[in-house]
């Protein structure tokens, strides 16, 4: 242990390990957390952050090893739990309840209260004013949490941690859809809290946010533990190398001549708008190119291409494919010209889990497949080997039913079934969400393949790594709207990062 | 305290709305300099909020006024005391049902085992006073309440063991429910005749005109109406019903909070079933067939979202007492008692387009709103 005369943690994982399923999300990873310094946690989507996250949370409970507050193992059987251990979780995913209002969502179960046991809600109304005047914003207690911002609803989060009087705080980028000057705010909210003996484990994909306000950092990959150790010891480029693990170039590989030879404009978007959503959305996809579509979380781009396929009605703008108008609000329209989208929550979206692989790989082609109107088993079974043989789906057997596979092969079946109807654009929104790195790469060459071949490929992606390594322009969103549009060659994480959060860059 | 004082309660958001009613979108003082940051959001939400929910109760209290005037001016005989009277008694029953219904609506879940569980209620008042013509009445209210309780405990239960949808246990439990009604009864009729005097007049008496049943129900409804809207307990029933996820992030005991919400609503039916054998007198095994479906209208005229996290116990008490009196003034009408159920049907699907038009009003200006700060 570094440092001099430092206390013992007061926090301490020690070798927690969980699993989804086959998936291991966190192995044995062992993180002391000191008190009066914030912690960095660092890593790529999918390293096993915000799991670890939920563990202290109580939301998830460690398959092995366990959790030590002052030294005595701790069991954080539920939120409620958590709490009590006065532990206080920014969640990344704001948690708020819309019908209730602002000041509520922040005292639920703790509201202050007067006579009888009666909520004295103007105490509550005035204590939640003190905390966001502490945060520096101007957010109405009173008002009701349905229809906040992205930001206020994570700032509200941010004064509900503050709420609790709690000695650990973890933060799960907290600063994602902050303002620059509201999260200066929240930096030196997050110092007083230090200063007072709490430890913080923040987690940042900003480095300068890291080296301004840490003093640790432990870096996650994949799961397992990468390094830990003082901020000062290391430069964000040892970082980033050590979260990736590889050269970026390695992990996604394009096909040789990819961007080379572009086709026609296959995909033209013109001034797509939906009242409140987005607006005047214009790009263009070509034929043999893969255009990624980047931006935070509520950003606007899942609704974006939900409307190019028109799960949505847009309400202003026209979406065209090869020069022909879609009609709006019509997914068979966009199917029988030639779109297919790949959606973001494949088991809700993209697969029916109880069905087999077999009729899942042929519920696109149903039509396609079957004589005189009745399905014939043996011609289902012979298109969906072939279809999982070309995508490399391991799978026990055709008939088990598609939950038993894996995340990354649960994708690749998705993808099949999309492919089987031969469209002109695939459009795919986070395809490499929660599948292990060797499904992910293999996702990547599929994808960069099949652009190869002369697929128009839209990608929606939140890994900055991924659409840095994919794509051949990068479209930015910010709020609804496009904020850059960059070339393969101008694409660099600061670019993308500048245009998403609409700051600028904090570090020299 | 009668009903109409419950509904301007200063707990109720009626009272909250008018409040925060003032038309100004000053920000509030919280006295921080803005820090330059994102302009503070127009604050309009809440007062948005408040007023829309309050719009929603004074609609039902608006449509109310509008029928009891209408068939007025039709009837001059409508607004008699003894009409009057007629109509809180039939509420009464309603209002307390509605009261417990609110309680596990708000939490996204559903009691359709009310109705049975008051029959059961009301037969077990009868045979108590058929074996004890003496037993004081507090005996009997706490008889229905025990029984009722025990019937919503078991119907938590199954929720919390089975993790199936509330609507199917209690669809399940109002068939099971209704057969020990029918087994115990077998046939059975309890007439006026073989209830004690003491009984039958606490149904009809009266205190200073007002029905005393009435006062019961307001009584329930108030105390329901404040646990809900200042209690940390009642305020975590709407915060499942907003958002189950979000409930348990919070560190909410939703599975133990939505069991109590079950058995207050099966206490209330039960309270409701002796209510029911003081009004009417007569118990058989059919009594509280189908009222399940009345209470669920009720709560859902007077403005209790279907989903959870929002209305109020008052609203849903309008909701009753606008059925109620639709009942009464049709009758009154001299309209084909049939049509009632078709003006119900129809009230309903109006309270739920109304709604529907609301929120994605509401949503859609959140939006607009929040919309330009990009850029």
């Amino acid at each position: 242990m570094a440092g001099s005369a430092i206390a013992p943690p007061l926090l301490h994982l020690r070798d927690v390990t969980k699993s989804f399923g086959p998936v291991a999300a966190v192995r044995g990873v062992s993180l002391p957390l000191y008190p009066g310094e914030a912690h960095a946690l660092v890593g790529e989507n999918g390293a096993g952050k915000s799991t670890l996250v939920k563990m202290l949370a109580g939301v998830h409970r460690p398959d092995a090893g366990h959790v030590e507050l002052d030294g005595r193992p701790v069991a954080l059987a539920d939120p409620a739990a958590a709490r009590a251990a006065g532990i206080a979780v920014i969640h990344q995913e704001p948690t708020l309840f819309p019908d209730l209002t602002v000041a509520e969502n922040i005292f639920m179960g703790r509201q202050p209260t007067g006579r009888l046991g009666r909520i004295d809600r103007a105490a509550m109304e005035g204590a939640a004013a003190r905390l966001f005047a502490r945060l520096g914003v101007a957010l109405d207690p009173g008002r009701q949490a349905r229809g906040l911002s992205i930001a206020d609803q994570q700032l509200t989060e941010i004064a509900k941690a503050l709420s609790v009087d709690a000695r650990v705080f973890v933060m799960d980028e907290p600063t994602a859809a902050l303002s620059g000057i509201e999260a200066e705010r929240l930096f030196s909210v997050t110092r007083g809290l230090c200063e007072r003996g709490a430890a913080v484990l923040f987690i940042s994909h900003r480095f300068e946010e890291v080296f301004a306000l840490c003093r640790r950092v432990t870096v996650l990959r994949d799961g397992r533990l990468v390094s830990t150790g003082l901020v000062a010891d290391v430069t964000v480029d040892t970082v980033v190398r050590r979260m990736v693990g590889r050269e970026v170039s390695a992990l996604y590989p394009r096909e040789p001549g990819a961007g080379a030879a572009r086709g026609e404009v296959v995909l033209d978007v013109r001034g797509l708008g939906r009242r409140g959503v987005f607006e005047d959305i214009s790009f263009t996809v070509r034929a043999g190119e893969i255009v990624a579509l980047a931006g935070l979380v509520g950003a606007g781009r899942s609704e974006v291409v939900r409307a190019v396929f028109g799960v949505d009605r847009h309400d202003a703008g026209e979406v065209r494919v090869r020069g022909r108008r879609l009609p709006p609000g019509s997914p068979a329209a966009a199917v029988a010209a030639g779109l297919a989208l790949v959606p973001e929550d494949r088991r809700r979206q993209g697969l029916v889990m109880e069905l087999s692989v077999q009729r899942n790989a042929a519920l696109t082609r149903l039509r396609h497949l079957a004589r005189l109107g009745l399905l014939s088993a043996r011609r289902e079974r012979r298109f969906a080997a072939e279809w999982a043989g070309r995508l490399r789906v391991r799978h026990g057997g055709l008939g088990d039913p598609v939950g038993t596979l894996s995340g990354g092969n649960q994708q690749k079946l998705v993808l099949a079934k999309w492919l089987a109807t031969g469209p002109r654009v695939l459009i795919v929104d986070e395809p490499t969400r929660g599948i292990d790195v060797g499904s992910k790469a293999e996702v990547h060459r599929i994808i960069s393949r099949l652009a190869a071949e002369g697929l128009a490929v839209l990608m929606v992606s939140s890994e900055l790594p991924e659409v840095l390594g994919m794509a051949d322009r990068v479209l930015v969103m910010r709020e609804g709207r496009i904020t850059a549009e960059l070339p393969r060659a101008e694409a660099t994480e600061e670019s993308v990062m500048f245009a998403a959060t609409g700051q600028r860059e904090v570090r020299a | 305290m009668t009903a109409a004082d419950a509904h301007s309660s200063p707990a109720s958001p009626d009272a909250r709305a008018a409040q925060n009613a003032s038309p100004s979108p000053a920000p509030p003082a919280s006295g921080a300099p803005p820090a330059g940051g994102r302009a503070p959001g127009p604050s309009g939400g809440r007062r948005g909020a408040a007023r829309l929910g309050a719009a929603r109760e004074t609609g039902v209290l608006l449509a109310l006024l509008l029928l009891v005037a209408g068939t007025t001016l039709a009837n001059s005989r409508f607004l008699s005391a003894q009409s009057v009277k007629d109509i809180l008694l039939g509420a009464a029953v309603m209002v307390v049902l509605a009261a417990g219904q609110t309680l596990v609506v708000v939490t996204r879940n559903i009691d359709l085992s009310v109705g049975s569980v008051l029959g059961l209620a009301a037969f077990a008042t009868g045979k108590l006073f058929v074996a004890q013509p003496g037993a004081p009445l507090p005996l009997a209210l706490l008889v229905g309440l025990a029984l009722g309780a025990a019937c919503g405990l078991l119907n938590g239960a199954l929720i919390a063991a089975a993790r199936v949808p509330a609507l199917v246990i209690t669809l399940g439990t109002l068939y099971v429910f209704r057969g020990l009604d029918h087994s115990w009864a077998s046939g059975e009729q309890i007439n006026a005749a073989d209830m004690p005097h003491g009984f039958l007049d606490f149904g009809t008496a009266t205190v200073l005109g007002v029905p005393v049943l009435a006062l019961i129900a307001a009584a329930v409804l108030l105390a329901v109406g404040v646990f809900l809207g200042s209690y940390r307990t009642g305020r975590e029933l709407y915060a499942i019903g907003s958002e189950p996820t979000a409930a348990r992030l919070s560190g909410i005991r939703v599975g133990r909070r939505v069991f109590l919400a079950f058995v207050i609503s099966g206490a209330l039916a039960g309270l409701a079933g002796v209510l029911h054998a003081a009004r009417f007198g007569t118990v058989d095994a059919t009594v509280g067939t189908g009222m399940e479906l009345q209470v669920v209208a009720a709560v859902v005229v007077g403005g209790v979202a279907i989903f959870g996290g929002s209305g109020t116990a008052y609203g849903a008490a309008l909701g009753a007492l606008l059925l109620t009196t639709i009942g009464s003034a049709l009758t009154v009408l001299r309209v084909d008692p049939f049509w009632q159920q078709a003006v119900d049907g129809g009230l309903i699907l109006a309270a739920i387009c109304l709604d529907r038009v609301l929120a994605l009003r509401g949503t859609r200006r959140a939006r607009a709103k929040e919309a330009p700060h990009g850029a």
